[in-house]
């Protein structure tokens, strides 16, 4: 159902420069409202990146003009007010076992799901594209009472969890995409050599496929830090909450300390900004092939 | 290799063993997928199931659960809080297709125009969309806000998001916000498969700039347009986090979609039946919205 998003938006953008020529040399009014479209993207961004750095009274005079003086100071205070030390860890080891986690699951089910012939496989994609679309208003009560049932909650561990299921399935249709692209000769030659399937995925696939997990682990990364509904469900002691709730409830608190939240907000936003644009193009064929999630 | 011709029992008996090692085979393939179903089962599928039973129950959330038939279901059709919900819905809905559609169509065209800085303008258009929506919408929560921000700016002093007439408008303008940059990004790459031939043509033939994109790039990218208006039903019947962040869905219910209210009838109200039978509505209409889908593709009607 993702076969129309599926195009890698980068290798046919290359293209693109040397298609339509140098005719049309002109193109002012376009650059014009995309430099208009860009400042509404990224604008309010900037004015909160200028608040992070005021006094609320300097807010209050002047909310959207740039900072006079650099004062670190909504930043110190942030930090330690909104408890950042703890719950940037708590984030930090979610992310990490996710990404871990949903990649050995994914990988493992793309691996046979693009080399090995499964029985009723096609049957298995097509469950995978549908379960990933359902909503998860269809399972969280119950998921909740197990948990609970489970001690699950209130704990890293049961998070990292609905995370594997999670993400697993759009891991495994996308990763899938880009196993299908490693040659079935390789892995034949391999298996003639007396491979076992479980060295060929780890010796041939994963080599040759890296670019593919990379993809899959920054999206599963991503989602992991930016991850606010199971956050908010399952854990509520805040000593255990990641960056996601924990800042929800420090903007709560001090809602109207503009300079406090934009700073605490910047702490969660830099990090995924500076990745994103160190490593945009595998971010954006990632992201663009989940138009189903 | 050899000419003699091999006695029938051996025959049968390489028969068998092939198909001993078939088995084998699928069975070492359905190993591999083996931690992908045991998740499955234990956090979707084993509890979606649970759902299906509970919403024929009185089930508070916790404890016994007495099988009360069809009530929650009937309860929900006379709800008017269910049906403002949904009209909550219909309403984000045909915003969500309009504005970001509208805005994601125009920043792919002009960017497939341009020759240089297109990736430049990708990546800004695309930041809000990578940025967690508890990070948006703090965000947007300063800018709205009546005493800073444009309210400030612009002297109108009006809480967007406190006040019943706009509380749903100003959510959805803050997830048109940060998605259509996405649809930007997709729409732009569709675009890069329309054969330039066809734009020549539609030169040759005199056609202007918006003759071409009417009727060389919107026919070019149908399938990806089809796509994204199907999906958008299922993403605004599933719209939570903003909504759930920004405002509750308050003031006084104003902006509470079918999502929120599911979700408070569950965590709040102890009515964790009646929120099943919510969910299982949702996901019955997402269930025909993709059967339609499929249909529509196996007749190709993207083509």
């Amino acid at each position: 159902m993702t076969a129309v998003l599926t195009r890698d938006p980068v290798s046919t953008g290359k293209q693109h420069g040397t298609r339509r020529g140098p005719r049309r040399a002109y193109h002012f009014p376009s650059y014009l409202i995309l430099v208009v479209l860009a400042l509404f993207a990224v604008g309010p961004m900037v004015a909160m990146l200028f608040n992070a750095f005021k006094s609320n009274s300097q807010i209050g005079a002047s909310p959207l003009a740039p900072p006079t003086s650099l004062s670190l100071h909504n930043f110190t205070t942030a930090w330690t007010e909104g408890g950042f030390a703890t719950t940037m860890r708590n984030s930090v080891i979610l992310v990490v076992g996710a990404v871990i986690g949903t990649t050995i699951v994914a990988g493992l089910a793309a691996f046979a799901l693009s080399h090995l012939n499964v029985p009723g496989g096609g049957g298995f994609i097509a469950y995978l594209f549908l379960g990933s679309a359902m909503p998860v208003q269809l399972f969280v009560v119950p998921l909740f009472s197990l948990w609970t049932q489970l001690g699950l909650t209130d704990s890293l561990f049961g998070l990292m969890v609905i995370y594997w299921a999670t993400e697993a399935p759009f891991a495994t249709l996308l990763l899938r995409s880009f196993l299908l692209k490693v040659p079935r000769d390789f892995v034949e030659a391999a298996r003639l050599d007396g491979a076992s399937d479980l060295t060929i995925a780890r010796r041939v696939i994963l080599p040759m496929a890296w670019p593919g997990f990379l993809t899959v682990a920054l999206i599963v990364g991503l989602a992991a830090w930016n991850e606010f509904f199971w956050a908010i469900t399952f854990i509520h002691d805040p000593a255990k909450r990641p960056v996601s709730t924990s800042f929800l409830a420090f903007q709560d608190q001090y809602s109207t300390d503009w300079g406090l939240t934009s700073a605490a907000a910047l702490f969660m936003l830099i990090p995924v900004v500076l990745l994103f644009i160190a490593l945009q193009r595998r971010f954006v064929a990632g992201l663009t092939s989940g138009g189903l999630k | 290799m050899t000419t003699v011709p091999v006695p029938a029992p051996s025959r049968t008996s390489v028969a068998r063993g092939r198909a001993r090692m078939r088995l084998r085979r699928g069975l070492i393939a359905w190993a591999f997928l083996v931690p992908l179903l045991v998740l499955n089962v234990l956090v979707v599928l084993g509890p979606s199931i649970a759902t299906v039973y509970y919403s024929f129950t009185d089930w508070s959330g916790i404890g016994p659960a007495n099988f009360i038939g069809l009530d929650n279901y009937v309860n929900a059709v006379k709800d008017p809080a269910v049906r403002d919900a949904l009209l909550h819905n219909a309403i984000w809905f045909v915003l969500f297709l309009s504005v970001p559609m509208a805005l994601g169509l125009l920043g792919a065209y002009l960017l497939s125009q341009v020759k240089r800085f297109a990736m430049v303008f990708r990546v800004l258009y695309f930041i809000p969309y990578v940025t967690a929506s508890v990070v948006n919408a703090a965000l947007w929560k300063m800018l709205l806000s009546p005493d800073s921000g444009i309210g400030h700016y612009l002297g109108t002093h009006h809480a967007w998001l406190g006040d019943t007439a706009t509380s749903l408008y100003s959510v959805n303008f803050v997830v048109d916000w940060h998605w259509w940059g996405f649809l930007a990004v997709i729409f732009f790459a569709a675009m890069q498969s329309v054969d330039p031939q066809l734009y020549d043509a539609a030169k040759v033939d005199g056609a202007n700039k918006w003759q071409q994109f009417k009727s060389v790039t919107l026919p070019g990218i149908r399938p990806t347009t089809i796509f994204i208006f199907l999906m958008t039903i299922i993403w605004s019947l599933k719209a939570f986090d903003y909504i759930y962040i920004m405002t509750h869905g308050g003031p006084a219910g104003s902006s509470e979609v079918i999502s929120t209210l599911m979700y408070s009838q569950a965590f709040n109200n102890y009515s964790a039946g009646y929120a099943a039978a919510l969910g299982m509505s949702m996901t019955v209409i997402i269930g025909i919205v993709l059967a339609v889908y499929s249909f529509l593709r196996k007749k190709g009607w993207e083509e």
